[in-house]
């Protein structure tokens, strides 16, 4: 489209079979975690070798270009290492004394990117404790369509509990960039919160709820 | 199997869109050319629209602009990557770094965001928003575009 408008285009190609198919007049393809084509966050230098690497495919004189990039970054699924601060309340539940104890993490992570945060697709950073509590209720046996699902849309919803874990998480870890899906590992199956949710989503398969309420509630391989 | 080699083997199977005549420039140097991002990880600054579910629109991304969301819909990437560094998505700092040493002659004043979670039928973005976001940084005096997929 853009190259039929007249506009040269270079891809960055995540997925080597699309890129073969789909033949673009040229791509790099670059085995690289999926959510990082630029390959390494706070790289500086590396990102720049992608980018004069993308941009000599414009010396070609014919296409399709199709060139692999010679470095393979592994999306390392082992959890993070993160411990989460005590929230010191023996009355909350597990998920909620986390959420508690990362608040001040999530409260730097937003900071730190100047107001930026992905949570508030469903719910604010305050209603995440609220949240969870229903999903623990659907875990518990409440029927999923008479819970109460904030925002009524559980994709939205554990994006943003996810989003403030893992921006919190970040303030929290010490050390290079963790890898791709390293959080996501740590999320869903190192913290309690992370828990309630596969135990929510697990409720609303069982019951035969949509397909796309439970699938989209976690990666597709959990 | 790894979430990533799980996605890249679902995407082995997914049609994907063919073009029996495939459009080709010979761009100006680089060093003289417009480059503009175009990416499909759905970003749009904090005050504009979010992406809608099977949203098959675009948004702008002005040159400027740096409260960046995520708002792609799929939850099988990686998301800190962006939370720690927006570059590794959308490298808009690492143009600006190749306009001021001169290997690229400058950076768009408009960058464009689709969505990338579509059904697998993308004809709207084909036909309609596709050609029209083109139009667009067309317009603008774009030379190159460099795509970056989520």
């Amino acid at each position: 489209m853009f190259e039929k408008a007249g506009i040269a285009t270079v891809t960055l190609a995540s997925t080597l079979s699309v890129a073969e198919r789909m033949q673009p007049p040229r791509a790099l393809w670059a085995d690289f975690p999926l959510g990082r084509p630029l390959g390494h966050p706070r790289d500086v230098e590396f990102q720049h070798d992608v980018l004069r690497r993308a941009f000599a495919l414009l010396d070609a004189d014919v296409g399709p270009v199709l060139v692999h990039h010679p470095d393979v970054i592994e999306s390392d699924e082992t959890p993070l290492s993160c411990s989460i601060p005590p929230a010191f309340d023996a009355d909350a539940s597990p998920a909620a004394q986390e959420i508690r104890g990362l608040q001040k993490a999530y409260e730097r992570s937003v900071a730190a990117r100047d107001g930026v945060t992905e949570v508030g697709r469903s719910i604010g950073p305050d209603e995440i404790e609220h949240a969870v509590a229903v999903l623990q209720s659907i875990a518990d046996g409440t029927p999923w369509n008479e819970a109460g699902i904030p925002g009524g849309n559980t994709i939205s919803l554990i994006h943003d509990i996810r989003s403030y874990f893992e921006e919190a998480a970040m303030q929290l870890v010490d050390g290079p960039p963790p890898a791709g899906r390293a959080a996501e590992a740590w999320f869903f199956e190192e913290t309690e919160t992370g828990k309630v949710v596969m135990a929510a989503r697990q409720a609303i398969k069982d019951a035969d709820g949509p397909f796309p309420v439970w699938f989209y509630m976690a990666p597709g391989h959990r | 199997m790894s979430g990533d080699v799980a996605m890249r083997a679902l995407g082995d199977n997914f049609p994907v869109p063919t073009f029996d005549d495939p459009a080709w420039v010979t761009p100006k140097p680089l060093s003289q050319a417009m480059v503009a991002i175009v990416t499909s990880a759905a970003i749009h600054t904090t005050d504009d629209e979010r992406f809608a579910p099977g949203d098959t629109g675009f948004r702008y991304v002005p040159r400027a602009a740096r409260d960046l969301v995520l708002g792609h819909w799929s939850p099988n990437f990686d998301r800190t990557g962006f939370a720690l560094d927006l570059n590794v998505v959308f490298p808009i700092d690492r143009l600006e770094e190749l306009a001021a040493d001169g290997t690229i002659g400058s950076v768009a004043p408009r960058h464009v965001a689709f969505a990338g979670n579509q059904p697998d039928d993308v004809a709207t973005i084909i036909h309609d928003t596709g050609p029209a976001a083109a139009a667009e940084l067309k317009a603008d005096g774009v030379d190159i575009v460099l795509l970056t997929p989520v």
